[in-house]
């Protein structure tokens, strides 16, 4: 059994309510920092884990911290990005579900870090359940003495407030989260200025996914140097993986960074396997946006080796065999999946989700989803797919936020991985419309490479 | 420590104020090199960053830190730094990028300039004609708007609009109510006032010459000519309200429509009020400067001389270069 | 849900200002735009949806122009601007749960209610709309039920069955009190 930091006691009774959560060791790191500890030293243990944004990206937080400016006269902010809305990861709705007080008690400790007394979290609006939920940890929290003024008699006030969306997968990007939070229209900024010099209402301001934030306090608790002690090289911790698709268990599942995707996948500490006796076609890792893989490349990298549920090596590769961790949304697809119409979906997403403030993203993606949805459908040409292919590149790089890229990667990464799938539903457009490509060689070993050089 | 840092543009190096935007410093060295601007507007604060046309590629961020930077940069969003590089038409992957967001803001434009009011002084038909590909791969219907007035002065062709924002910025920063604004999302995004409503205000107008394309174009000025029939000719006039410094275009002896004076970036130089604009048409209303100085190779210049300088198959013929001469005083003439 | 026209005016009650102004409490003094999206909540989950005089409301309250209210409101999916069923389902469409059953839930929500997305059903009790990534894809398939966003998760046609049909017996049995 791998180490459990977050959901270590997910399974207690009540662990939803303060006094549960309190008696099972919670707050005890509010009290460390307040107490014993100085916003530089918390700021240096979080450097120390190694800690890397759990939202997607995996920028070092403790480095992000270190950016945040600070000017005299003007505060500081932190805001909780709990936009969860990336295809395939529920992880944080599972979080704030069950055990709020871990991103009460995380915000707490991250607030005092960055020196913030007014903190948000920005829920997205259709979590409205988790909302009340964390209204109601707030309220305890307070109640108790653990936020509002002079908090445990440290000097140090911090109030907190739960922000909703309003549906709008954008306001995941930090800046356009932060447009939202002032009652504007998520369209992400221009970049710099970056958030760590002005952000929220013009001040400087650290935006952290959930999961970051309640890595906090496993961390102070057990020092910034333990955490690091888990997991595998620059991917320490534990991490929360979301499954989804045709597994037989799907669901939130703790890992320590470095445990083997295969183990992941068919163990039954963890996902069981694919559902139904069925085989394994693909995999995408880490959330709609990360490159699509076929089961032989996310099993194995191209030398061979054993892929591991880590930063790095799901990133082996780079983009012509790779994929990422991203935040860790993993969807499995089986051998009845059609990856052409899996494409044009997360494609559709794409382009309802675009803010349309720049023209490559806001014309681009509907322009992918309608070459796609033809393509499924049976009225595509042989011409779209190198089409396609090209439009992503026109995308890629060239757009305000990283929306751009995400919508860009899923379809470069399905063309590069499964072009006969593509192909055959043009040359066969009446069978593609009736039935499935089917695993096909998707699941074949690698060939060895030695092999491949000397063909 | 000085104010001014040194940046070079393909290849052209430049001293210029701190803080200044690779855009800026690129106008200043003028020419070729200066990437196009659909979205930014120097005078509208926050504008740019949106259409991606101006992106550039810094191949050396400064030289304090030489690294490139990773991906291309909106240049009029960019700040120059002490020895940064920048290539612009000396990149190839600029020029590609370039070509593919032309592709891409084209494809859902009706691309309908022989009907078209702002035809001849429009931004985007330079850029497609600059950048663009002759054929477009993109084979779905494009996406239309009904055509609304919004007010008895201003005319909104969503169809055609690239989303720049400008005008938004124009009502948000120079009138007092703005009315209009983006609404909807992604590419169903359009210009709107949502409920019926005039943009009535003494600024309105503005949003016309601010608008790169001709989704907003001046009723009073609706089908009356092709802009290069017409005649630019400074003027100004004693207005209460703005400067009154104008350009009155000209359709014989009649003044068929008014607008700010541009400059080659196509900015106004300074915001007009609406009575100049659309109620002084008269040429005694007037106090008329001189003949507008256009870009000799706009489409607007293409039948008006501004001074003689008959070809070379002319001067060798007296009667031709008689008749030159004579078509030359005529055109001139006001 | 008040059954009100597009033109009627909109007054709100003292308990539903209390509620804003609660809010606009949350942000430091002059950002009471921050208030825009929970206010707009609130008066949807009052009205069922939220009409051009309730944003020009809105805009009065938080001392903004109307057209800012506007552009926020037409960004954001969750905000309803024509009225829609008491109960709108709305129904994940994206990637996990369309691979274990999204589309044939959509089409049988469509069978049942009669109607087609967006529309409403003659009762005036149901609309049902597909939507994208509810964050619920290890529930596959799943429905969400504003104004409290109650999830529904492992959808399957008899779920779907009691779920309308509990719907339908909850509002019969609910007492009119005028």
């Amino acid at each position: 059994m791998g180490r459990k930091l977050l959901l270590e006691h997910i399974n207690v009774p009540g662990i939803n309510t303060f006094e549960v959560y309190r008696q099972k060791g919670g707050y005890r790191a509010v009290e460390k920092v307040l107490r014993a500890m100085s916003p530089e030293d918390v700021v240096e243990e979080v450097k120390k884990s190694g800690l890397r944004g759990r939202g997607g990206a995996g920028f070092p937080t403790g480095m992000k911290w270190s950016f945040l400016a600070k000017p005299e006269g003007k505060p500081r902010y932190l805001v909780c990005n709990g936009d969860e809305s990336e295809p395939g990861t529920f992880k944080d709705r599972y979080l704030m579900t069950h055990i709020p007080h871990a991103l009460i008690e995380g915000m707490i400790v991250s607030s005092f870090a960055l020196g913030a007394n007014t903190s948000y979290i920005y829920v997205r609006g259709e979590m409205m359940p988790q909302i009340r939920i964390l209204e109601k940890a707030i309220a305890e929290a307070k109640n108790a003495g653990f936020l509002g003024k002079n908090i445990l008699g440290s000097g140090f006030d911090l109030e907190l407030y739960v922000q909703p969306g309003g549906g709008a997968y954008i306001c995941g990007e930090e800046t356009a989260l932060i447009e939202s939070l002032e009652g504007k229209r998520g369209n992400p900024r221009i970049k710099p200025p970056f958030p760590a010099i002005s952000g929220l209402y013009n001040c400087p301001t650290v935006v952290n996914n959930v999961e970051s934030i309640a890595a906090t306090v496993p961390i102070i608790n057990d020092g910034g140097e333990e955490y690091a002690k888990i997991g595998l090289g620059r991917s320490t911790g534990t991490k929360l993986i979301s499954a989804s698709g045709n597994l037989n268990k799907p669901g939130v599942y703790e890992i320590e960074l470095g445990v083997s995707v295969e183990e992941f996948l068919y163990s039954e500490e963890y996902c069981g396997g694919i559902a139904n006796g069925k085989r394994l076609k693909a995999v995408v890792a880490g959330g709609s946006s990360v490159p699509i893989l076929p089961a032989n490349l996310i099993l194995k990298t191209v030398n061979n080796e054993p892929r591991l549920m880590t930063y790095e090596s799901l990133a082996d590769g780079g983009f012509a065999s790779g994929t990422m961790l991203g935040s860790g949304g993993f969807i499995a697809y089986d051998e009845d999946q059609c990856i052409v119409r899996n494409t044009w979906n997360f494609s559709r997403f794409y382009h309802h989700e675009s803010c349309g403030q720049c023209s490559p993203c806001r014309e681009g993606t509907g322009w992918m989803e309608k070459v796609l949805h033809r393509l499924e459908y049976g009225h595509g040409k042989l011409s779209d797919i190198d089409l396609l292919v090209d439009v992503s590149k026109k995308i890629e790089g060239n757009t305000i936020c990283p929306l751009g890229d995400a919508a860009a990667w899923p379809v470069a990464s399905a063309i590069r991985h499964f072009r006969d799938e593509f192909e055959w539903h043009v040359t066969n457009p009446q069978e593609a419309v009736s039935r499935n490509y089917g695993l096909a060689h998707y699941a074949d070993p690698l060939p060895k490479l030695e092999n491949v050089a000397a063909s | 420590m000085s104010d001014k840092v040194k940046v070079t543009i393909d290849g052209i190096t430049i001293d210029v104020e701190a803080g200044t935007s690779i855009l800026n410093a690129a106008r200043q060295i003028g020419g070729d090199i200066v990437p196009p601007a659909m979205c930014y507007y120097s005078k509208l604060q926050g504008s740019g960053g949106k259409c991606r046309t101006c992106l550039v590629k810094v191949s050396k961020g400064s030289e304090k830190d030489p690294r490139p930077m990773p991906k291309l940069v909106a240049s009029c969003r960019t700040t120059v730094m002490d020895g940064m590089e920048v290539q612009n038409i000396t990149s190839p992957e600029v020029t590609e990028a370039r070509k593919g967001v032309v592709e891409i803001l084209l494809i859902n434009h009706p691309l309908d300039c022989p009907v078209c009011d702002q035809a001849g002084e429009c931004h985007l038909q330079d850029l497609s004609y600059e950048h663009g590909s002759e054929a477009t791969r993109y084979e779905f219907e494009r996406r239309t708007f009904d055509r609304i007035d919004i007010g008895d002065k201003i005319q909104l062709h969503m169809t055609r609009c690239i989303l720049c924002y400008r005008c938004v910025y124009t009502a948000d920063q120079i009138t007092e109510q703005r009315v209009h604004g983006i609404l909807g999302r992604g590419d169903a995004a359009e210009i709107s006032t949502y409920i019926e409503k005039a943009i009535d205000n003494d600024f309105s107008g503005n949003v016309i010459d601010v608008c790169p394309v001709g989704a907003l174009t001046d009723r009073t000025f609706r089908f009356k000519n092709r802009v290069w029939f017409t005649k630019p000719v400074d003027a100004h006039r004693d207005c209460p309200t703005c400067s009154g410094k104008v350009t009155l275009w000209y359709k014989g002896e009649d003044v068929i429509r008014v607008t700010a004076r541009k400059d080659e970036y196509g900015e106004v130089e300074e915001f007009i009020c609406n009575t100049c604009r659309f109620d002084t048409k008269k040429t005694s209303d007037w106090v008329i400067e001189g003949p507008r100085k256009i870009n000799p190779h706009s489409v607007i210049s293409a039948n008006h001389y501004t001074q003689l300088m008959p070809p070379s198959v002319v001067r060798k013929n007296p009667a031709l270069l008689e008749a030159n001469k004579e078509q030359f005083e005529r055109s001139t003439k006001l | 849900m008040l059954k009100i026209s597009d033109t009627e005016e909109v007054i709100f009650s003292p308990e539903l200002i209390s509620k804003f102004n609660e809010i606009v409490a949350r942000y430091p003094e002059g950002k009471q735009k921050s208030a825009l999206l929970p206010v707009l909540h609130l008066v949807q989950a009052e009205y069922g949806w939220v009409s051009t005089p309730a944003m020009n409301k809105v805009a009065d309250y938080l001392d903004i122009k109307p057209i800012e209210v506007y552009e926020v409101a037409t960004f954001y999916t969750m905000f309803f601007l024509e009225p829609k069923g008491k109960y709108v389902l709305e129904v994940c469409r994206t990637g996990p749960c369309s691979i274990v059953g999204a589309d044939k839930m959509m089409k049988y929500i469509e069978q049942k209610l009669g109607v087609k997305e967006g529309e409403v059903t003659e009762d005036g009790l149901f609309s049902w709309r597909g939507v994208e990534c509810l964050a619920a894809c290890g529930m596959a398939p799943v429905l969400q039920i504003g104004p409290d966003y109650t999830y529904y998760e492992n959808l399957n046609e008899a779920k779907v069955d009691e779920l309308i049909d509990s719907l339908r017996l909850k509002t019969v049995e609910k007492p009119q009190i005028n």
